[in-house]
C-alpha cells in the first residue's frame, strides 16, 4: 500500500497552505468579530484555482480530484474553518452541475464558479430539517412551460454570496417527487433572507433563500424532473460530507499545533508543561485523533477518485473526523487551562468551529444510520 | 525583438518551516533528508518569479534545472505549475556528495546543452547549505558576468538594472545579457503554483540528463570532483564570559584597552 500523496496532491497541499497563511490568516480576526465573509477573497480563491478543483479544464477548472480537494480544504480550514466550509459547499455546486447539468448549463455556470464571480451552494435544508428530504415544503409547479417556485430554504451556507444556486424543491410526491433547479439570483421573486449568527464558523455566511412566485424556465432544471432527490443525496454524500470531513481535518491539525505550542511555551513548576505526563497524554490523544481521521478520510476520497463506491466511506470519514475534532479541540482547550477561555487564543475558536461541523452535512446519528445499513446489508 | 531565454537553477531543500525536525546522521555527517519533506528552495522561487516576470514583459521562454535525486520531479513540476516552460532533472549516482564546485560543473554543462540563453537566475543561497557559491561559480564557468544578492530588478534598454545588496549598503548595476543573477527575498513576491498550473504540469515532460549525456567524467562530478572535503560537523558552543573591571572609569578604561590589545581585538 502506498500511503504517500501523489506529487500533484503534495503541490496542491503546499499551495493551499501558502495561500491560507498568506491571504486568509490576516482576515480571520475580522471574520470572527464581524461574522462576515470577506467577499474579496472569493476572486482570490478563484485566481489560485481553489474554486475549480473538481471542474475539468475545458470549463475553467483543474479536475485534480477528491483527494486533492480534501487536502486543499483541510489546509484552508487549518487557518480558517469558516472559509473551509464556504469553499467545500461551493465545490458541492460545481459537482452537482457537472454530474447533472446540461452542456449549456455547464458552459454558463462552471467557468463563472471557477473564476469566483460568486460562490456556489446547494440548497436542500428547510425549517423541517435537512435529513428528511421528503418532508420539505418548497414547491415548483409547472406552468405554461415554466416552473414557479415557492418556499424557503434555511441554514444555507453561502446564501448571501451565491450567484446561481442549486435549489431542490418538490415537484410531485415520493422519492421521484423532488427536482433540482439552478436559479439565478437576479430572478424576480428570489431573495436571500435572514442571515444567521452562529456560535462557530462565524465568518462563514449562513442564511435563508426565499422564493415567492419565482418563475424559472424549464431549462433551469438540473437533470430531469424527479431526479432532485438522487442529485441531492449523491452531492451531499460524496461531496458535502467529505468536504465537512476536510474542514474537521484542518481543525484537528490546528488543534494539535495550538496544543503543542502552548504546552511547550507554558511553564509550571519551573518547566514547560509539555514535560508533565498528564499533558503528554492529551497531546498523544490529539495526535492520534488527527492521524486516524486522516487515514479514513483520504481512503474514502481515493475510492471516489478511482470511481468506486464510496458513500459509506465518505460518511464514515465525516463522522470520524468531526467527532474527533470535537474531542481533540476539547483536549487542546484543557491543555490551555484558563487561557483557553480567552478570545486571544485560537483554541476556543477551533473548539466552537468543531462543534458546528458535527451537524453540517448530516448529524453523527444520521451518519451512523447510513453506516449501520451498509454493515447490516 | 529577440525572444529571451531564461534559465533558472533550482534546488530542493528540506522544508525550512520544519528545520527543527532535521537530524544529522552521526555516521555519514549528512542531513537525514527523509525526515523532512523537500520543497523548492525559497529563494529559488524568487528566481523563478524573476524569470517569469521577464518572460511576461518580453516574451520568450523559461527553463528550470535542478541537480538532485529523481524525487526532485515533484519540485520541478511545481516550477512548471508556476509557469516555467521546460524542466530538466540532472540526476546520476555519480553526482552524489558534490560540493558547490562539482554542482556548478553539472549545472554549467546542462546550461551549455540547453543552448542559447540570455539570463541565468538562481536563489542567492540555499536554505540548507547557505554557501551562496553555486551561482557565481556557474557564472565563472560560463564566462559571463554575475550580479549577486539582487533585491530589485528592472529591464532597461541596455539590459538588466539590478540593485544588489552589498556589505553596509547597496549598489546599482546595469548589465547586458548573457548574465547570471542571484536573487534575494525582497526581489519579488513569488506567485502560487495555481491548481490549473498543477494540472498542466502533470501532462508535461521532465527531461532527465545524466553524467554521460552531459559529457562529464566521474572526476569532475560528485564526491570525486569536489575539492572540499567535509571532515566534521558539530554544533559550536555558544557562551559568554563576563568580567567586571574594577577601579575608577579611567582605570577601568585602561584595563579594558590592555585586554583588547592582548586579545588582538585592536592594534
Amino acid at each position: 500500500m502506498d500511503f504517500d500523496f501523489p506529487n500533484p496532491v503534495k503541490i496542491v497541499k503546499r499551495t493551499a497552505r501558502e495561500f491560507a497563511e498568506g491571504a486568509i490568516a490576516p482576515l480571520v480576526e475580522k471574520m470572527e468579530t464581524g461574522g462576515e465573509f470577506p467577499k474579496a477573497l472569493i476572486r482570490k480563491m478563484g485566481d489560485v484555482g481553489l474554486l475549480g478543483l473538481l471542474v475539468p479544464r475545458n470549463y475553467g477548472g483543474s479536475a485534480l480530484g477528491y483527494l486533492a480537494r480534501t487536502v486543499a480544504v483541510q489546509e484552508v480550514s487549518r487557518v480558517s474553518p469558516a472559509v473551509g466550509i464556504a469553499l467545500q459547499v461551493h465545490h458541492m455546486q460545481t459537482a452537482a452541475v457537472l454530474d447533472w447539468g446540461s452542456k449549456t448549463q455547464k458552459e454558463k455556470y462552471l467557468p463563472a464558479l471557477c473564476r469566483g464571480e460568486y460562490l456556489g451552494t446547494v440548497a436542500v435544508t428547510e425549517p423541517t430539517g435537512g435529513s428528511d428530504l421528503l418532508g420539505m415544503a418548497s414547491t415548483a409547479k409547472a406552468e405554461k412551460g415554466d416552473y414557479v417556485l415557492n418556499g424557503r430554504k434555511c441554514f444555507i451556507t453561502n446564501a448571501h454570496l451565491c450567484g446561481a444556486p442549486v435549489i431542490v424543491v418538490k415537484t410531485g410526491e415520493g422519492s421521484r417527487g423532488l427536482s433540482a433547479f439552478i436559479v439565478d439570483k437576479a430572478t424576480r421573486g428570489f431573495s436571500a433572507g435572514r442571515e444567521e449568527h452562529k456560535m462557530g464558523l462565524r465568518g462563514a455566511n449562513t442564511g435563508e433563500l426565499i422564493f415567492k412566485n419565482c418563475r424559472v424556465r424549464a431549462g433551469n432544471l438540473l437533470g430531469d424532473e424527479g431526479e432532485g432527490m438522487k442529485a441531492a443525496l449523491k452531492t451531499i454524500s460524496e461531496v458535502g460530507r467529505p468536504g465537512m470531513a476536510a474542514v474537521a481535518l484542518g481543525i484537528l491539525e490546528a488543534a494539535l499545533e495550538e496544543g503543542v505550542k502552548f504546552a511547550k511555551g507554558r511553564t509550571l513548576y519551573g518547566k514547560p508543561i509539555s514535560n508533565l505526563q498528564a499533558i503528554q497524554w492529551h497531546i498523544a490523544d490529539i495526535y492520534t485523533e488527527a492521524e486516524t481521521a486522516k487515514l479514513v478520510c483520504y481512503r474514502a476520497c481515493w475510492l471516489k477518485d478511482q470511481g468506486r463506491e464510496c458513500a459509506t466511506d465518505m460518511v464514515m470519514g465525516k463522522v470520524v473526523a468531526t467527532e474527533a475534532a470535537c474531542r481533540a479541540t476539547r483536549k487542546a482547550l484543557d491543555i490551555h487551562g484558563g487561557c483557553g477561555s480567552m478570545l486571544e487564543f485560537p483554541i476556543q475558536r477551533l473548539w466552537r468551529d468543531a462543534m458546528v461541523c458535527v451537524s453540517a452535512g448530516g448529524t453523527t446519528e444520521i451518519g451512523k444510520l447510513v453506516m449501520s445499513r451498509a454493515a447490516l446489508s | 525583438m529577440k525572444k529571451l531565454h531564461s534559465i533558472v537553477c533550482m534546488k530542493p531543500v528540506p522544508d525550512p518551516s520544519r528545520f527543527d525536525k532535521l537530524k544529522l546522521d552521526p555516521a555519514t555527517l549528512l542531513l537525514c533528508r527523509d525526515q523532512v519533506p523537500p520543497v523548492v528552495n525559497p529563494l529559488d522561487r524568487n528566481a523563478i518569479e524573476a524569470a517569469l516576470t521577464l518572460r511576461e514583459s518580453r516574451g520568450g521562454s523559461v527553463s528550470v534545472l535542478t541537480m538532485a535525486a529523481p524525487s526532485a520531479d515533484e519540485q520541478l513540476r511545481e516550477a512548471l505549475a508556476m509557469g516555467c516552460d521546460r524542466a530538466v532533472l540532472l540526476t546520476d549516482r555519480a553526482f552524489a556528495g558534490a560540493d558547490t564546485l562539482a554542482t556548478a560543473r553539472v549545472l554549467h554543462a546542462a546550461i551549455r546543452k540547453l543552448g542559447r540563453f540570455d539570463f541565468v537566475f538562481c536563489g542567492a543561497w540555499s536554505a540548507d547549505g547557505s554557501t551562496g557559491q553555486v551561482g557565481p561559480q556557474v557564472a565563472e564557468l560560463l564566462g559571463i558576468p554575475d550580479l549577486t544578492r539582487v533585491f530589485q530588478l528592472e529591464l532597461g534598454r541596455g539590459g538588466l538594472r539590478a540593485h544588489c545588496r552589498i556589505e553596509g549598503g547597496s549598489a546599482v548595476y546595469e548589465c547586458a545579457p548573457p548574465m547570471l543573477v542571484t536573487l534575494d527575498k525582497e526581489a519579488n513576491v513569488p506567485r502560487y503554483a495555481g491548481m490549473v498550473g498543477i494540472r498542466k504540469a502533470l501532462q508535461r515532460e521532465v527531461s532527465v540528463w545524466n553524467a554521460k549525456s552531459l559529457k562529464l567524467s566521474p572526476k569532475e562530478v560528485g564526491l570525486e570532483g569536489s575539492p572540499t572535503k567535509m571532515l566534521n560537523v558539530y554544533t559550536s558552543p555558544v557562551g559568554r564570559k563576563g568580567e567586571i573591571l574594577q577601579g575608577t572609569p579611567a582605570e577601568a578604561g585602561k584595563k579594558l584597552l590592555a585586554q583588547l590589545r592582548k586579545a588582538k581585538a585592536i592594534a
